[in-house]
């Protein structure tokens, strides 16, 4: 941050100052990111960009405001007070309204922001370049996109508050195709910072699955054993977590509501000892130990600022353990208090093997790839519906024999753990989905013996 | 027609765009364009008509976009200085430098004439940011207390944008454009025994203020009150029975199918591979254009970004180019794409025809749709003129879940409300409706369409395309239609039970 525009820091002392409220909430969060994306082997787009974003959430009585804006100058931090104030003195009761969380702190307040620059990708762009070489001369096309971003969030509060938290986001997609578009295969990792990036490695696993698809089987829709990787089992685990609100739960809308009242927290899911559970300090995928929400919505509330966050499980041993919660939707429930947390991780039993043993062990089944355009068609059994995408591999007595069309699935991940007959080692992987908004995850492969595909995609 | 607002027109505009495109010039850029935005946004989120929910938000800043040694280079910074629109400036040439290694395809952009210190703003009456928050709470909660005691719950949300964008480049083009947009919806829930269901408002996202919440454009007051009982029996519905059906599809749906199957197929990025990876590519080839029978005769769809209270329609895009209107299927034949300036030359199709667009200051202006709409027939049926047509089939009214794939083939959607068609007339409603389908045999099972009096403009405020990740928002006319022998599934059975 430039002197123009002052420290986050100097900003959170100096809006709380500023607030006549009888509570606030200031959050701070500065922004950069670096990216390059390309296809047909050559770079298509780049770019560097900064952001800087002030929140106040200025509390009088049980009613809060909350007015957010982008690269506020010190000049103009008064008027943005105020309009929070305002907004508070206007609004209606919050039915969320809480005492805000007392005094505690995160992180290194005092430090300043590193931001990333383009030089993050020093030693990645040219070995990018080789694989786009390498490629080229093999009859392949690259195409993918990497990214990093780094958050720098600084949340203080009128209690005493002053919580930090710097998250570094980056994550690469590459998509290897045949020169006439008919095959391709898709991989995709998440990093801190790309230096454990090996694009030559994650290119020659590409071609491997290239080859393997220049056999083609075509398969008709149907119920199939599927062996769905990590990846896909990250997309659809994160629809489950997003679909885990205690309160829409207990108001009877969602997979997770009991019939004819509450929750069904305590009711066994999976006969298998799955546990699905967040937690901020999991190494590799380590996330803010604490709430940072902007708005009031069903799953977060703005007076849970500064809440400190643990590990949660929200499926343990199989069974529903905890929804995602407010400390209003926890009492209105009757549940512990277990706001979201932004990683995620699956397990099954000890001894899971990795998805290349589980093909070797699989006598006639799918591998996937990963899926596609995930959508919920029912909420009550949040059916999803979605597409195969970049491979979906035929295994017969242990080994692929070819590529299969694409399919359109209909499925529920909630019903999936129900009928799931093996769980695979877990490891971290990048949801292809949703990995806009979600990048943190470890999971492992899941065996399903009668995954329903609906209908056959024509799409390669 | 309104003004831009003072308040941006007093930024440092020319300022910092004299600054950056200067510096651009003097490091040797081929093409330099600087943008800078402030896009304002409301969100509040009403529960049983209580507030849950409001924020006020902004996005200002600032982007210089240059071509160097015909590569990329994008920067964009915060800070309104013209030293920093000199810094970014330089990044932009330097993220350019850095990324030419691995360039094999130099950038040429299409030629556009130059268009000096114009401005445009969008047609909307009343600002919604002039409208204190506490009477949008009330309006908002009044129409939820109407509805609860009738339904078990009402959820109730507005979204409020106001963007506003200064644009200049080295070739002396500077626009400087205001344009608003609204979206509210109101969604009421009911159980019944173990049965629980929802409807949502048909009432879609427009380009027009806050008077369409007041009686311009949609009568909210006449839909809210038939949903509790159109809610009542569809919990009642019985279950479809999966199969082949015709169907007449309402505006209300159809605009959705039209963003998916045709919108998306048909921006040339997508059907050239620039999107491979991402969102995908496109059944339409480019080697197909002027012969792929993309539906029957009667399908005759425009681009445009010039349509009245659209949430595509813009003065000039992104890159400085004037907003047009093209055809994109004549006739039943692919005949045209959606381009940008890129695209435009890429393939030799002359002007771009004014897709570009940027979501914010912080992302580079990419190939974003146009409003994308289905031509009605003149003189055509109505909607019930084309259900009097079906012996047995369904009519499909409102959208909710949508997937297609990523080539734009295979499709499949729900809707808000389904009715059972039985020789001809509406008999009563149906449960867990999805249609699947694959683009072109849908399309091209289009019998008819309705005429101008079914026509609306459908949308959405978040179309999701490119990496980073950009949302657009766009609208999509369309009149009722008739389609025979689409796949109809029982959403319950694909559920395994």
């Amino acid at each position: 941050m430039n002197e123009r525009m002052g420290t986050p820091q100097e900003t959170v002392e100096r809006a709380l100052a500023l607030s006549r409220a009888d509570d606030c909430v200031v959050i701070v969060e500065e922004g950069s990111t670096a990216n390059l994306r390309f296809a047909g082997n050559t770079l298509t787009t780049n770019g560097v960009a900064r952001s800087s974003r002030l929140t106040v959430i200025s509390i009088v009585g049980q009613s809060a405001g909350v007015v957010s804006r982008a690269a506020v100058r010190p000049d103009q931090l008064a008027d943005v007070v105020a309009a929070a104030d305002r907004a508070a003195r206007d609004a209606q009761p919050s039915e969320d309204a809480r005492p805000l969380p007392e005094g505690a702190s995160a992180g290194d307040w005092d430090r300043g922001v590193e931001p990333t620059t383009i030089e993050v990708f020093r030693d990645f762009a040219p070995a990018l370049g080789e694989s786009f070489a390498a490629a080229e001369s093999s009859g392949r096309r690259l195409y993918g996109f990497a990214e990093h971003i780094v958050t720098s969030t600084f949340a203080g509060t009128s209690r005493g508050l002053r919580a930090r938290h710097d998250q570094p986001t980056g994550r690469l997609e590459l998509n290897a195709k045949s020169a006439d578009m008919s095959r391709s295969a898709w991989t995709g990792v998440a990093t801190r910072d790309f230096s454990d990036v090996d694009v030559a490695a994650l290119d020659a696993a590409l071609a491997r699955r290239l080859d393997w698809a220049k056999r083609r089987v075509d398969l008709p829709a149907g119920r199939y054993e599927t062996i769905l990787p990590p990846s896909a089992v990250s997309d659809l685990m994160i629809c489950l977590y997003w679909a885990a609100g205690a309160r829409d739960a207990g108001d009877g809308r969602t997979v997770f509501s009991k019939p004819g009242g509450g929750t069904r927290v305590g009711e066994r899911l999976s006969d298998t000892p799955v546990r699905l559970y967040s937690d901020p300090a999991h190494p590799g995928i380590a996330c803010a130990p604490f709430v940072v929400a902007h708005a009031s919505n069903r799953e977060q509330s703005v007076f849970d600022n500064g809440l400190a966050l643990g590990a949660t499980d929200w499926i343990s041993g199989g069974s529903l353990a905890n929804l995602v919660q407010t400390r209003h939707s926890a009492e209105l429930t009757g549940l512990a208090v277990t706001p979201s947390i932004d990683n995620l991780i699956m397990t099954g039993p000890d001894g899971g093997r990795s998805v290349e043993e589980m093909v070797a062990g699989t006598e006639r089944g799918l591998l996937l790839t990963c899926l596609w355009y995930i959508r919920e068609v029912d909420p009550q059994s949040l059916l999803l519906t979605g597409l195969t995408r970049d491979g979906v591999y035929l295994v017969e007595n242990g080994e692929v024999v070819g590529e299969v069309n694409n399919f359109r699935f209909n499925e529920s991940p909630v019903d999936l753990l129900g009928r799931l007959t093996e769980v695979g080692r877990s490891e971290q992987t990048l949801p292809r989905e949703w990995n806009d908004y979600f990048t943190r995850t470890v999971m492992p492969a899941i065996r399903v013996p009668d995954f329903n595909m609906s209908t056959v995609s024509q799409a390669n | 027609m309104r003004q831009i607002d003072p308040d941006f027109l007093a930024l440092p505009l020319r300022r910092l765009a004299d600054a950056a495109l200067q510096r651009a010039r003097d490091l040797g850029a081929e093409h330099a364009a600087f943008r800078l935005e402030r896009v304002r946004s409301e969100t509040l989120s009403l529960f049983d008509a209580r507030l849950q929910g409001a924020m006020d938000a902004d996005d200002l800043g600032f982007a210089v976009r240059v071509i160097k040694d015909g590569t990329w280079g994008f920067a964009s910074g915060v800070e309104l200085t013209p030293e920093a629109a000199v810094r970014a400036a330089e990044e932009a040439v330097r993220v350019a430098e850095v990324s030419a290694p691995i360039n094999r395809e130099p950038v040429e952009l299409a030629p556009e004439p130059v268009h000096a210190d114009v401005t445009w703003v969008s047609a909307y009456d009343v600002d919604p940011f002039d409208v204190p928050l506490r009477d949008k709470v009330e309006l908002l909660a009044g129409w939820s207390s109407g509805l609860l005691g009738r339904v078990d719950h009402v959820s109730a949300s507005l979204m409020q944008v106001k963007e506003q964008k200064f644009y200049a480049d080295m070739a002396g083009t500077v626009t400087t454009q205001q344009r608003v947009r609204l979206h509210p919806e109101l969604t009421a829930m009911r159980t019944d025994g173990d049965r629980f269901d929802d409807m949502r408002t048909l009432a879609p996202p427009v380009g027009r203020g806050f008077e369409y919440l007041t009686g311009t454009g949609w009568d909210f007051p006449a839909e809210l009150a038939e949903i509790p009982d159109l809610l009542t029996e569809k919990l009642k519905a019985p279950s479809v029975e999966a199969g082949r059906y015709d169907l007449v599809i309402d505006p209300s749906n159809l605009w959705l199918t039209i963003h998916e199957s045709i919108g998306h197929a048909t921006e040339l990025d997508r059907a050239l591979g620039y999107e491979a990876a991402y969102a995908g590519t496109s059944f339409a080839t480019f080697d197909r254009l002027g012969t792929l029978e993309y539906g029957s005769p009667v399908m005759n769809v425009v681009g445009d970004r010039t349509a009245e209270h659209g949430l595509a329609t813009v003065g000039w895009d992104d890159e400085g180019v004037e907003g047009q209107s093209f055809d994109i299927v004549r006739d039943g034949v692919l005949v045209g794409y959606q381009l940008d300036r890129r695209m435009a030359l890429l393939k030799g199709l002359g002007r771009s025809n004014g897709c570009a667009f940027a979501d914010s200051p912080g992302h580079v202006p990419m190939q974003r749709m146009a409003n994308v709409s289905l031509q009605p027939a003149e003189g055509g049926p109505s909607t019930e003129e084309l259900i009097s047509r079906i012996d047995r089939g369904i009519y499909i009214v409102g959208d909710k879940s949508w997937s297609i794939d990523m080539q734009r083939y295979n499709f499949q959607f729900t809707g808000q409300r389904f009715y059972k068609i039985e020789n001809g007339r509406l008999a009563g409603q149906l449960r867990d409706v999805a249609y699947q389908a694959t683009t072109t045999d849908f399309w091209r099972s289009m019998e008819a369409v309705g005429g101008p009096q079914t026509y609306v403009l459908g949308g959405a405020f978040n179309c999701g395309k490119g990496q980073p990740g950009q949302v657009a928002p766009v609208s999509h006319g369309t009149p009722s239609a008739l389609l025979r022998g689409v796949r109809v599934l029982n959403t319950v059975q694909e559920g395994g039970k």
